[in-house]
This record gives C-alpha cells, structure tokens and sequence, in this order.
C-alpha cells in the first residue's frame, strides 16, 4: 500500500513525513524521524516508556498511529528542555536520583509533566496514580514520586 | 581513605549519565542504526516440546527482500558429551538455548532468524520457513516433570542412574540432622512453592551488528557485560575475540537476567551472511516467552530449635526450574538459606529441574530470595510457637566471625545482628499497628531477613590525565544503578579535585582490560577498588614529577586537595603544583600521565539484611497491600547514598511484586498464556508505598573504601516478610506465591 503524507508539529517544529497506513507513531519517531528518546518497552500501552504528548494529551506512541499525527502538536521528550536549559523536574530527577537505568525516564518525566500541568499541587496518592501507566523496575518509584512533588513544590513557589 | 569527612565519598552528586538520560539522548541497544542496515527476526518454536526433524529455508530465501537465513547449522556446535564453561555457562546449553538444534524445548525457542529490507519482510520471509516437527508431550511444572512417567526432555540426562529431568544435584552438609532434629524441642516443617517471575526489566533484548568485509565484527548491545558478549559470541560463531568489538550500549535494566546472549551471535551469522549491518529488536512477548526468568521452585524446609529459640537442625530440599536446558541456580537456596545462622545440624540439597520452559536466567541473588521465603517462614513459625519475638530468636543465632560457613568459607565480619538491631531499633518495629481497621480488612506485621554471598573478580580501570589537568576514568562495567556516579565519587576523593573535572565512561571491548560481569553486587566493590589503585599509580607519577621540578626524594612530596607539596623537612620550601600545572608539562616530563590497572579483586564479605513490613488484607477480595516497609542492610560504605538506597528500594519492590502478582501463567499446550506488561503483573506507582531505606555502613576491612555489595540481598527478605506479616494478619500461613487475591480467597477458604 502507498505511504501517506502527514503534517505535523514536534517539539514546536513542523514536520513532514510519510508513512505506512499501519505505522504507528512510535515507529515513526524512532525511525524515520530519529527521535529515538522515545522509547519502546512493550509495544501494547502497559509500560509507558513512549509516553508522548498529542495536543497536550498524554499517549502512549505505540497505541496511535502515525497518520493520526496530521496537524497535532506532538511534544517528545526531546522538547522538555528548552534552549539548553532542563525542565524543573529533568533538573530534579538528577539531584534525586530519580532514576537508575533510565529506560523508563523519558515517559515517566512527561507523564509527571502532564500530571503537574493537570494538578500543580498533587498529593502522593495522586502522584502514585498519575504515573500508574510507566512501569519503572529500577527505582521501586519511591525516588520518582518524591521527586516529582518536589518539583511540584519548587513550581508552585516560582509561580507565586 | 575511609574517613566517614571525606568531601565526595558519600555524596549526593549528580550522574555522570545523568543528562542524557533526561532528555533521551542516552542510546540504548535499539536505539543504533548502521548505514546500508537491514532487519533480523527469529522464527520461535509453536511447541513447547517437538524434535526438529527437518527445516526447510527455499521459500524464505527466495523472498525479494530477504538477504540471509540462519539456523543451528551455522552456530558452532558443543557436543552435549563434553562440557565447556565460560563463568558458570555450559556452552553445551547456551548453544542451543540460541538457536534449537535436535528439539525444540519451550514455546518461543528459536528454530531460524532471517535477515530481510524491513521488520515486516522478515516476518513474512519466517513464516516461509517449513519446519517438520515431531510433537512431544511436555512438562511444565516441576511436579510434572519429576513424575516417574513425565516426558524426559534429554536422554542424556540420568539421576540415580536412571533418564530423569533432574539434571543435577548439589549437596551441603554439616553435623548430623537426626541427631539435631531428635534434641529439638520444636519442629517445623512445611512444603512452599514459588512460581517462575521474569526480571521485567523495560528494555527488551537488542543489537546492531556489523561483520565487515575484513572479517572484524562490531556489536552494539546492552548487557551485564560487554566482555561476556565478546566471549560468547565468539564461541558461538568460531570468530576470535580479537576481531570482535562489543560496545556497550547504556542498559535498560538487566537484574542478572542480562549475564548471557541471545541475539549477538545470531546477528553476527546473519550479517556474514548478508554482508549487510544486522539489527535484531526482541518485543517484549518474545521477551516475556523465550528469556530470562528466575526459576520457579518446590522447597521442603525443616528446622528444629531448643525452648529458647537455640537452633539445633535445620534441613532444606529444594527443587528449582532450569527451563529447557539444564543450570538452575542451586547455590542460592543450598548456600544461602541457612548461612546467615550458626546451626550445627544441616542438610541442604538442590535439584536441577529441566521441563519446558525457557531457561532460566540470574535474578537478582539468583535463587537466595527462594530459600529465604521457606526459611524465614518456618524461622517465623517457631518463634510464634516458642513465644519469642522473631528477631530476638534471630539475634540469638546469628552467625558469628570465625564460623565456618556452610558452603564452606570462614566468616570474616558478621553483620547480621546490626540489621537486626536497626530493625529493632526503628520507629516502625515498635509503631502500634490496628490490626483490626475496617470491617472485613485485617493488617499484620512481618519480619525476615536475608543472604547474599556477594563476589570480587576481575576489573579493570583506566584514570587518565587530559592536557588541561582533568580526570578522565574508564571502567569495563555496564552501569545498571549508578555505578558511574560512585566512581566519580571515589577518583574525585583520592585525586583531591572537584567532582566537575572528573568524567567517567565506559569502554568497550577493544578500549579497556577485561572486566567481569556487572553482577553479584560486585561492581562497586571492584571497580573502586581498581580505581584506587589506579589513582594511586597516578599519583606516584605525579609525585614523581614534582619531586623531579623540586630536585628533591619523591618521598618528599605529598599529594593534597589536587596539588603536590612538599613534605617533611622541604615543606612550604617550594609552591604546591597543581594537577593543571603537572599535566601542562607532561610532555617535557617523560609523557601522558595516566594508568590501567587490572585485578581480580577479593575480599567481598557477604550482605546481610533485615525488612519489616505492615500488610493490610481485604479479606472478601483476598487483596493485599504493603502499607510500610523498612528495610536494613550493611552497605560497607555508601560511596552514593542515593544509588545504595535506589538499589534497597528497587530490590525490595520486585521481591513485592514476586510476592504477591507475579507469576508465568501457561495453558494447556505449554504456551506463556500471559506474555506481556498487562497480566504479567509486575507493581506499578499506585501499588507501592515509600520503601524506607535504612543504610547501615560498618566498613568492611579488606576494601579501601569499606565497600559491601549492595545490589542483591535487597531482594532476599521481602518474599518471607510479607508471608510473615500476612500471617500476623490472618493466623493463616501462605505457602505458595504469589499471594495474590484468586489463592488468597481459595486458601482462605481451605483454613476456614
């Protein structure tokens, strides 16, 4: 089957692709586009590891495919950063070693983004269930959760 | 250098791997490409147990898109007469765990991989492949394998001289077990079954590989060591390792379970085939169906104690899966059990079960968490009858320095009391728990305490110099939990300078001296080790050439916060040289300042450590949660505390997880029947509480440092704590993991 054309913004950037009908959009990411920080841990949704967001929705890469990316805003963990300058919690993952093997890192750290933009003050059960969908068998997420909370709090206090 | 002040042996610093992981650029194995690269699959047995009679490849072959088919006709083959070992792999079985040769012995064993333009034409080009097999009965479970009637996987294999599926037996003994049993006061002994769990680590196995026009391979792949992969592959494809260059790429988790191959040398041969770079991506069923696990295991454990909680006997018979091929790791449970206690009576035997199923891989202290689940049970059982607190009981017989240790080694330091005290000690032990909250929801407390043998071997470390007076420090360790990070640590210490200016990498194959294995908590303890010494070399050659500028004894010169100074009677004749001002006049001092050392290090003493846990119980649902957990070990030293307690709280989850969901679950054709993340139920963030780290750091006395591996005793404890505590809950005791909610309702019902 002839590939498709698809029109899309990632990381702020446009781009062009084309596609295979059945590709999915962490197929895509990962080849073509070389974005490879997205990364692949089950192929099915359970694990989280390609968490990406989709207009400001968390996703899972695997699950979409890549022709549903035409004009939507994709976000990767390659955008997280902006200028050099690391999201508050890349910054407090490493000063808390909230991350062993880092396999898991990428999905973990725009799922707790997505979570705080949802709710900038989350209790430790919210934090627990906001991130429910990555799997991480390094941390034993204790490191992970206080992080994020940490984080959280760091936020709130520059906001204010 | 063991001095509890020092500035950067025990601090929190950031990784040196840190960044790139946080943004994704840190490259994984599947995250590599080569130009002019083509894709590799592998065709997996349909059958859990069937004789390959013939395979035929034309069809594949001839597929537009398809550039090589491998079979076991080009992986070397060791005769299954004569073993060969590298570490504690027999060849025999790794060469057939790779690619099947006289059967298939597990649903998802590798029969032929074909090497095709994309992913899909490969799959398309393995579906052509025509395989005749002979379908065999199968065994699964070890009761089914051991029955005088099972199916016997290998006619090779005779126990008691006759063909059996028990590929082997080791025995440890001390005293005399009758004798003990008969001064006892109280017996216990029950039967306890775990079930098979998978490491679960993110990453699924992968490579890129490249056999190149002259011959030279290059493999990029994540593993436990890059130098096992070397060796391996070169055993497996008759290439020498000189002309094999493993590159360790960063390793999306391994836990033991990435200490052996499956991929490389089936890449190689499909790259000399095809002339053509070869990628290999497992998905995570293939992972779930043809890796790893740990063993599943069927243990009989008895032991005897006086009225005051003395232990006089003790006897464990302890049957582990091997998967298809033989080598289940006995030396867990038969060393480790009952090594930490000072029992003059003992009997313990392990049996090596083949059935079909994957082979088994390391996990984690592989087969120690096993043992310890059957011990501590029946440890916790005799306490509860003596009326004694189950770790006074424990105290009173710890081991003591000077024992000589069941598997034969005299214990140097025993540490064992101190995590016991700590446990006593912490708020959590003595904390009121309402065992009675909600109508229908009961919660217990449990204690348990575990083994680790731990190891030293063979390391290697490079500390080099640059031009501007910096350190750049290589090891040959895949960093599966921060090792980096300690490293920087120590070099930054003995060099006297800022952690910033020192970088710390890993080499391949081809750039540093052989390192052993990243395993048996032993990378920490020897690589700073090794990296002492090579610090230590570096700065004798540092002291050489100041005491060269000064004209003075090189004994006369002092090295201190980065610089040499003069000692003793020159001191404060001549201003300090900095390692900058060193290193800017290298070359007109006889040349680069740096160092390699190589050694196969000793002196690993064991770990000990003591959990304690709260459960609560929902009865009606047979659902438990861990509400508390508090778990000490003796580190030694915490080089950096965060990646020791990192180690301590992600040990202690998956033991949760082995305790209370996970679990390989198979129909009735001998097929996984839950191949992937949503019912191989491994503890997602919800599941979990805070795991409460409680690091204890009495140095052991034969590392500069006072290191203690870390890595695995973590995951001794959790499986009998939680057992314990879940008894104190229901007065119901689980012999059979996991404890999750469909037996918790049946044996719930069995008690009544």
């Amino acid at each position: 089957m002839a590939k498709l054309h698809v029109t899309t913004t990632i990381n702020g950037e446009p781009v062009e692709y084309l596609c295979d009908p059945s590709a999915s959009m962490l197929d895509v990411l990962r080849g073509p586009l070389g974005l490879t920080g997205t990364k692949e841990g089950c192929g099915s949704g359970d694990c989280g590891a390609c968490s990406i967001t989709v207009d400001g929705r968390l996703m899972c890469a695997c699950l979409m495919l890549a022709v549903e990316a035409e004009g939507k805003t994709i976000g990767t963990i390659e955008g997280m950063a902006e200028h050099g300058v690391l999201h508050p919690l890349q910054q407090k993952f490493l000063e808390m070693a909230a991350l062993q093997c880092g396999i898991c890192t990428p999905g973990v750290l725009i799922a707790a983004r997505s979570l705080l933009e949802k709710n900038p003050d989350p209790t430790e059960e919210e934090v627990r269930f906001g991130l429910a969908g990555n799997l991480c068998r390094c941390t034993g997420y204790d490191k992970i959760v206080r992080a994020v909370m940490e984080t959280a709090a760091d936020m709130r206090e520059t906001v204010r | 250098m063991n001095d509890m002040s020092n500035k950067w042996i025990g601090a929190r610093t950031i990784r040196p791997d840190g960044a790139d992981k946080v943004t994704g650029r840190a490259q994984y194995s599947a995250d590599y490409t080569m130009p002019g690269m083509v894709w590799g699959k592998v065709l997996r047995s349909p059958h859990a147990h069937a004789v390959i009679k013939s395979i035929d490849t034309s069809k594949a072959e001839a597929l537009p898109g398809v550039k090589a088919v491998v079979t076991a006709k080009d992986i070397v083959e060791f005769p299954l007469d004569k073993s060969v070992m590298l570490g504690i792999q027999d060849m025999r079985w790794m060469c057939r765990n790779v690619m099947a040769r006289e059967k298939a012995l597990f649903h998802g064993h590798p029969v032929a991989a074909v090497a095709a333009i994309s992913e899909e034409v490969a799959a398309a080009a393995c579906a052509l492949i025509e395989v005749d097999y002979e379908v065999l009965p199968h065994a699964i479970e070890i009761e089914d394998a051991i029955k005088p009637d099972a199916p016997i996987l290998h006619d090779f294999i005779k126990h008691e001289g006759k063909p059996s599926n028990i590929a082997g037996t080791m025995v440890l003994k001390t005293g005399d077990v009758e004798k003990g049993f008969a001064e006892a006061d109280v017996v216990v002994e029950h039967t306890f079954s775990t079930r098979a769990v998978h490491q679960g680590y993110i990453e699924p196995h992968a490579c890129t590989v490249s056999y190149a026009a002259d011959g030279r391979v290059t493999i990029w792949s994540s593993s436990q060591g890059q130098f096992m992969v070397r060796a391996m592959t070169s055993l497996l494809t008759g290439i020498p390792q000189s002309n094999i260059r493993a590159i360790p790429a960063e390793i999306g988790g391994g836990f033991g379970a990435k200490t052996i191959i499956y991929l490389e040398p089936v890449a190689v041969m499909l790259s000399k085939k095809s002339g053509r770079p070869v990628k290999m991506v497992m998905t995570r069923e293939e992972v779930q169906r043809a890796t790893g696990p740990a063993p599943g295991s069927l243990m009989t454990v008895k032991i005897g104690a006086k009225k005051d909680g003395t232990l006089v006997a003790a006897e464990g018979h302890f049957y582990l899966q091997a998967g298809g091929l033989p080598g289940s790791p006995l030396r867990g449970p038969v060393g480790c059990s009952f090594a930490a206690y000072s029992i003059p009576n003992v009997y313990s035997i392990g049996y090596d079960v083949v059935s079909n199923r994957s082979k088994v891989a390391a996990y984690r202290a592989p087969g120690a968490p096993h043992g310890a689940f059957a011990t501590e049970c029946v440890l916790d059982e005799i306490a509860e009858k003596l009326g004694l607190d189950p770790i006074d009981m424990r105290v009173r017989n710890s081991a003591k320095p000077g024992d000589k240790a069941i598997y034969g080694a005299t214990f140097g330091d025993v540490t064992f009391v101190e995590t016991m005290d700590a446990i006593r000690k912490h708020p959590h032990y003595k904390a009121p728990l309402d065992k009675n909250p909600r109508p229908g929801v009961k919660r217990g407390r449990g204690v348990a305490s575990g083994f680790w043998y731990n190891a030293g071997g063979e390391s290697s470390v490079q500390v080099n110099i640059t031009e501007d007076g910096n350190a750049v420090v290589t090891t040959g360790h895949p960093d599966v939990g921060g090792s980096r990070a300690s490293i920087a640590n120590v070099v930054a210490e003995l060099m006297g300078i800022d952690h910033s200016r020192v970088s710390v990498i890993i080499g391949d194959t081809q750039t540093i001296g052989f390192s052993n294995l990243t395993g048996g908590s032993r990378v920490t303890f020897a690589s700073a080790m090794v990296a002492t010494a090579s610090c230590e070399k570096v700065i004798g050659q540092l002291k050489d050439r100041a005491a060269q500028i000064w004209k003075i004894d090189a004994e006369a010169v002092k090295w201190e916060d980065g610089m040499a100074l003069p000692a003793g009677d020159n001191a404060g004749k001549f201003p300090p040289l900095s390692l900058k001002d060193l290193a800017a006049k290298a070359n007109e001092m006889g040349g680069p300042i740096g160092t390699q050392v190589q050694l196969n290090t000793t002196g690993a003493d064991p770990g000990y450590a003591t959990h304690c846990v709260d459960v609560e119980v929902d009865v009606d649902l047979g659902i438990i949660r861990v509400l508390r957990y508090t778990a000490a070990q003796d580190v030694g030293r915490a080089l950096h505390p965060s990646y020791v307690e990192g180690q301590i709280q992600g040990g202690v989850v998956q033991g949760i997880g082995w305790a209370l969901s996970e679990e390989y679950v198979f129909d009735k054709n001998g097929r996984v029947d839950n191949a992937g993340f949503l019912d191989y139920r491994m503890p997602v963030c919800s599941d979990v509480p805070m795991i409460e780290p409680i690091v204890i750091e009495i140095p052991n006395s034969k590392h500069p440092q006072g290191v203690r591996g870390v890595g695995e005793a973590p995951i001794v404890p959790p499986l009998a704590a939680i057992a314990n505590a879940v008894n104190d809950a229901l007065g119901v005791r689980f012999f059979d993991l996991p404890m999750s909610p469909p037996r918790v309702t049946a044996r719930l019902d069995e008690a009544g």
